[in-house]
């Protein structure tokens, strides 16, 4: 989503009732932030809204960037929030050889995830098509990439190949790039 | 993680900390391009972290889950991207050194100027920003223009062409160097009455 770099672009003060509301959308969307939400979000903090490409809007407090929301969907965290947070969302793994390719920024494909290396959840606690995840990589602490999954991850196991999600946040992308101040 | 547990008003945000060269988490930098330089950074500022990245143990960890050729195949991506890497860079200092930052003073009345700042761009300063703290600073009228073919200057209403050198020098002297400023002053007005006449 993200490739190409990212030109400064300006940004505006989000009203409170609509901040308000977005926080709300955000607890919504993720509950496991629900503990964290005043030290993200303060009540008090003025939320700052900068336009990105393709109709993406990314909210900001104090220069920090919080998510991303793109006109059509539910707000997404930047990497340096869930950094600081990893508990908030589910995470699945990509294996070792998958690593360089993500961060390229290529689309992930089922088999780094199938692999031995990789990671999906047990059938219980499947993810649905659609839902936001972190994907974290073998042998690595931090979360690498996340965005919306394009197919479930039963169906992943029973494929085994084909694009799992097209359109992430990377490390090293432009909105991880982005210089805010 | 086990923090959830904890009362939810404790600040529970972990910090993380982030490479200075190529801005990932340090895990990543292999990845980044400037690998080497990743290394010797994170050895200086986090020598913890260092050792946990890069002693021995870590890097045949980290070798023995792939197969022999995938191995050579990512050690041979990484180096392309990192001789790419350094070839952009060596490119940038070429360019910083043959660019020039241009303070012209222009004539715009018989006795009153501006001047105009060209070229700071390059080495990486924002216009608008600059713009703005040069106004400030010698409270004028200050703003970030476009020049006809497209590119930014800045413009500052009165002659404050030296003071600005001054101020650069002052402030901005960690990326600019000395020898790369000139100062111009613009009698355009002058030639083209020349012109005229001849005509």
């Amino acid at each position: 989503m993200f490739k190409k770099e990212i030109p400064t672009s300006n940004r505006s003060k989000v009203k409170s009732s609509v901040q308000r509301g977005l926080r709300q959308r955000l607890l919504e969307a993720y509950p496991g932030f629900e503990p964290y939400i005043e030290e993200i979000m303060p009540k008090k903090g003025s939320l700052e809204a900068v336009k990105l490409p393709d109709r993406v809007t990314l909210y900001t407090i104090d220069s920090i960037p919080l998510f991303f929301q793109p006109i059509d969907g539910p707000p997404i965290p930047h990497l340096k929030l869930i950094h600081q947070f990893p508990s908030a969302l589910p995470t699945i793994q990509i294996d070792r050889g998958a690593i360089r390719f993500v961060l390229s920024g290529a689309a992930l494909m089922a088999p780094g995830l199938t692999s031995p290396g990789g990671r999906l959840p047990e059938k219980e606690n499947a993810l649905e098509a659609g839902s936001i995840v972190a994907i974290k990589a073998e042998g690595k602490e931090e979360v690498c990439l996340v965005g919306t999954l394009k197919v479930g991850t039963e169906e992943m196991k029973s494929k085994g190949k084909g694009v799992v999600m097209d359109e992430g946040h990377y490390l090293g992308d432009g909105l991880w790039n982005m210089q805010l101040d | 993680m086990a923090e959830v547990a904890d009362g939810p008003l404790e600040p529970q945000a972990r910090h993380v900390v982030y490479c200075g060269v190529c801005t990932l988490p340090p895990e990543y930098c292999e990845f980044g391009g400037t690998a080497k330089k990743c290394e010797e950074w994170l050895e200086a500022k986090q020598p913890d972290l260092w050792n946990r990245l890069y002693s021995e143990d870590a890097v045949t960890a980290n070798l023995s889950t792939l197969s022999l050729s995938a191995q050579e195949r990512a050690a041979k991506d990484a180096a392309k991207k990192e001789a790419k890497a350094a070839q952009t860079e060596a490119r940038d200092a070429e360019r910083k050194a043959a660019s020039k930052i241009q303070i012209k003073r222009v004539e715009r009345n018989k006795r009153k100027h501006v001047t105009v700042i060209i070229g700071l761009e390059v080495f990486g300063l924002e216009n608008k920003k600059l713009a703005k703290d040069l106004g400030k600073k010698f409270a004028t009228g200050s703003s970030m223009t476009r020049s006809a073919a497209g590119a930014e200057e800045i413009t500052v209403q009165g002659d404050v062409s030296e003071d600005v050198r001054d101020w650069l020098l002052e402030v901005h002297g960690d990326k600019v160097p000395r020898g790369n400023i000139e100062l111009i002053e613009d009698k355009k007005k002058k030639k083209a009455d020349a012109a005229a006449g001849i005509v």
